[in-house]
């Protein structure tokens, strides 16, 4: 029997088991959404703008590990769809993004809502397509899902005219695609694992720096197993915080700009670096040249464009980062470098990561402490970008895997309440926090009605400053607080989540946050919580742009809560 | 040519992708000398001989993420040595009833041909390598050059034959 091409893209939705998509219809897919009700074991989340629906297929991707999938119209639908799109390129997170297109005979003729979305996206896609016809859909669904999900996940974008959405044509799912130009190298090399082995027992102070890769190919026991084997300190990426249990006795912090002094140390005093699902971006790196000077570099990853691409590799491994470390693991033997451990920890010592307790001004990092106290480390964590970003990783504990959520390569301000919105539908039966800034909820704050209407219970955590924080810090520390255009008025949160019909508090005081977040977490549902913080706050350490991660900016050393010790 | 890579990259025969590998090399600053593309022996594989500036040391790079393009199914990269590199060139030449006769005598040397003849110009097909096509056309702009088309280089290995099916 032959099926409408709205019909059989809903069939390969099913096959694929991405059974929940979020989006916006429009003209140019209303064939499609038409055919829904057809299908009611496909659940579709109505966003509130398309930005949202991109950045909620990733939330729910990177909370559960499966593909998610965003859907729109064409023209402003689909550009709208771009930032989440290229957020997902720059994380190398699985989502198929749906968008409507013109007819086929009105391609080309600037018709309305006619965009060459293909073409935009073309730089920030794994792959993409134009569907030619109906009969082409089995093929082109089961090859986009494949790509967006193997190897190096990605974004894959699949751009479905009008008229093929009503196409008739036989439906028959491949079960196989044959893509001869793309086979990404899975298994590392035997040769150079156990060249590896040999430079890890070589080293006399060696690192792993663990990243997002670990993460994707859920290599937390491998990782373990060869930091406890071979006694190697490990510090993570921002985006691989949580590959390493936090307050195991070998986690040496996450490095970069804003990492921990001792992680950016301890690197920068290593003889050897184990990288592993890292690309060494220049937040990672600082001044690329003096970046780890005196260490040789073992760099694993599953995309070989990475390898050399930023830092010269002394030995690569082409692979994913559970099937490499799993076969490493075979040829490690014991070691101890107790003394290189003492030195991690001395740098530790001298350099704590603190914060003055304040009785007056509201805290920022005493916020999110009290967060990770009062969610017992137990939440999934997604956050903003900028300050309140920054505070969120350094201050709240990661144990377990895959609890944190982040806008890294890309730098998403307002990826936050879609995000969290997304991860809380993957995983509803975690704690799902939203940690967001004043400036970046204010981007996508229209989610709230999505998030209302699909009685999804996210805690959202608003550290408002009245700035955006980040952009004014660099104004403060590199532009002689030439405050230009950062202070930013905002509207009475607790009101506008109140109108939208959620519970909120605002807090201004340390010792109403306690009580605040156990209202929040007591809460069935939803729940917003206004934080007033101290406005000036800066994030240290800071790495100044172009400088050495050995070069930091500290605060001034004070006794407070330190908490991201070794147990 | 010590500085000039020339990479041949076998492609799916569909639409957009000449525009896939274009848009990869200018957004990851690489430049193009030339490109030229057609069929190769299988009809679903375009064959695209691209020329790169190696000497920035960005060629690997190059490679690896050419690679990386999904419709991208072979890359080799061709040395000047064990390669045959050819380029196809039309020049219009500015031809007198005096002068006609010796710009015929030039191209017979070169073992060119020309292709058009009016009454005061003659375009002049030549095949060759660099070297040739740009002798050639030093050759012939005293007598002053209206027009060049160069078609940039086709290479190909010599002897050991390549296919499509590896990658």
């Amino acid at each position: 029997m032959k099926l409408t091409g709205a019909q059989i893209a809903a069939e390969c939705l099913i096959r694929e088991d991405a059974t929940i998509i979020f989006g916006i219809l429009g003209g140019a897919i209303l064939p499609f959404y038409d055919t829904l009700p057809q299908y009611p074991q496909i659940r579709h989340i109505l966003v509130r703008h398309e930005q949202g629906a991109a950045h909620a297929a990733e939330g729910y991707a990177r909370a559960t590990g499966k593909v998610g999938v965003c859907i729109s119209t064409s023209g402003p639908g689909a550009t709208n769809l771009v930032t989440g799109i290229a957020d997902a390129y720059m994380d190398s997170v699985p989502i198929v993004a749906i968008t409507g297109q013109v007819a086929r005979p009105l391609i080309g003729k600037d018709a309305f809502q006619e965009i060459d979305i293909t073409g935009i996206t073309l730089p920030i896609t794994k792959h993409n397509y134009l569907v030619p016809d109906a009969a082409s859909l089995p093929q082109i669904f089961k090859e986009a899902f494949y790509l967006a999900r193997s190897g190096r996940p990605g974004p894959v974008l699949i751009d479905l005219p009008r008229d093929v959405q009503t196409e008739l044509a036989e439906f028959d799912y491949p079960s196989q695609v044959r893509l001869p130009g793309y086979r990404p190298t899975i298994q590392g090399h035997p040769t150079q694992i156990k060249k590896a082995a040999r430079m890890i027992a070589e080293a006399e102070r060696p690192i792993i720096i663990s990243g997002h890769g670990v993460v994707i190919s859920g290599a937390y026991e491998e990782l373990l197993n060869l930091a406890e084997t071979a006694q190697v300190p490990v510090v993570t990426t921002f985006l691989g915080i949580g590959s390493f249990p936090q307050s195991h006795a070998l986690y040496s912090g996450w490095l970069g700009m804003h990492g921990l002094a001792w992680a950016n140390l301890a690197v920068s005093g290593a003889d050897l670096i184990i990288a592993i699902g890292m690309r060494f971006d220049d937040r990672v790196t600082g001044d690329v040249n003096n970046f780890a000077p005196k260490a040789k570099f073992i760099h694993v990853d599953i995309d070989p464009a990475e390898i050399g691409k930023n830092v010269k590799v002394d030995l690569p491994i082409v692979g994913d980062a559970r099937n490499v470390l799993s076969a490493l693991n075979k040829l490690i033997t014991p070691a101890h470098h107790g003394e290189w451990i003492r030195q991690i920890d001395e740098w530790r010592r001298e350099h704590p990561h603190t914060f003055t307790p304040s009785s007056g001004e509201l805290l920022p990092q005493f916020v999110v402490h009290k967060l990770y106290e009062v969610t017992a480390g137990q939440a999934i964590v997604v956050t903003g970008v900028g300050q309140n970003q920054m505070w969120a990783g350094q201050y709240y504990v990661f144990d377990r895997p895959g609890m944190f959520i982040s806008s890294g390569g890309l730098g998403t301000m307002g990826f936050e309440l879609p995000a969290a919105f997304g991860a809380k539908i993957g995983r509803p039966e975690e704690t799902v926090w939203c940690i967001a800034g004043d400036g970046g909820f204010q981007m996508t704050i229209q989610e709230l009605a999505t998030i209302v209407q699909e009685q999804a219970a996210v805690k959202i955590a608003i550290i408002n400053n009245g700035y955006l924080g980040m952009v004014r810090q660099w104004q403060d520390l590199f532009y002689d607080r030439r405050y230009t255009a950062t202070e930013l008025s905002g509207p009475d949160f607790v009101k506008v989540a109140e109108a939208y019909g959620i519970p909120a508090v605002r807090v201004s005081r340390s010792e109403d946050v306690e009580a605040a977040i156990e209202k929040a977490m007591a809460e069935e549902g939803p729940f917003l919580i206004d934080f007033r913080v101290r406005p000036e706050e800066n994030v240290y350490p800071m790495v100044p742009p172009g400088a050495s991660i050995s070069q930091m900016l500290e605060m001034p050393k004070e006794v407070g809560i330190c908490h991201q010790n070794r147990s | 040519m010590p500085s000039k890579q020339i990479l041949v990259v076998l492609v799916n025969n569909k639409p957009g992708v000449l525009n896939r590998v274009a848009s990869l090399f200018r957004r990851r600053g690489f430049n193009i000398e030339s490109i030229a593309v057609g069929l190769s022996e299988q009809p679903d594989i375009s064959r695209m001989t691209i020329v790169v500036d190696g000497s920035t040391g960005k060629l690997e790079q190059v490679r690896k993420q050419l690679d990386k393009l999904i419709d991208v199914i072979k890359i080799l990269d061709l040395g000047a040595d064990n390669a045959v590199v050819r380029e196809l060139a039309l020049i219009k030449v500015k031809a007198t009833a005096e002068t006609r006769g010796s710009i015929i005598q030039i191209v017979d040397i070169f073992r060119a041909g020309i292709v058009d003849v009016s009454s005061d110009s003659l375009i002049v097909e030549v095949t060759g390598d660099k070297d040739k096509v740009d002798s050639l056309y030093n050759l012939l702009r005293p007598f002053g050059i209206k027009e060049v088309a160069r078609t940039g280089y086709l290479a190909m290995n010599r002897g050991n034959l390549i296919s499509a099916q590896e990658k």
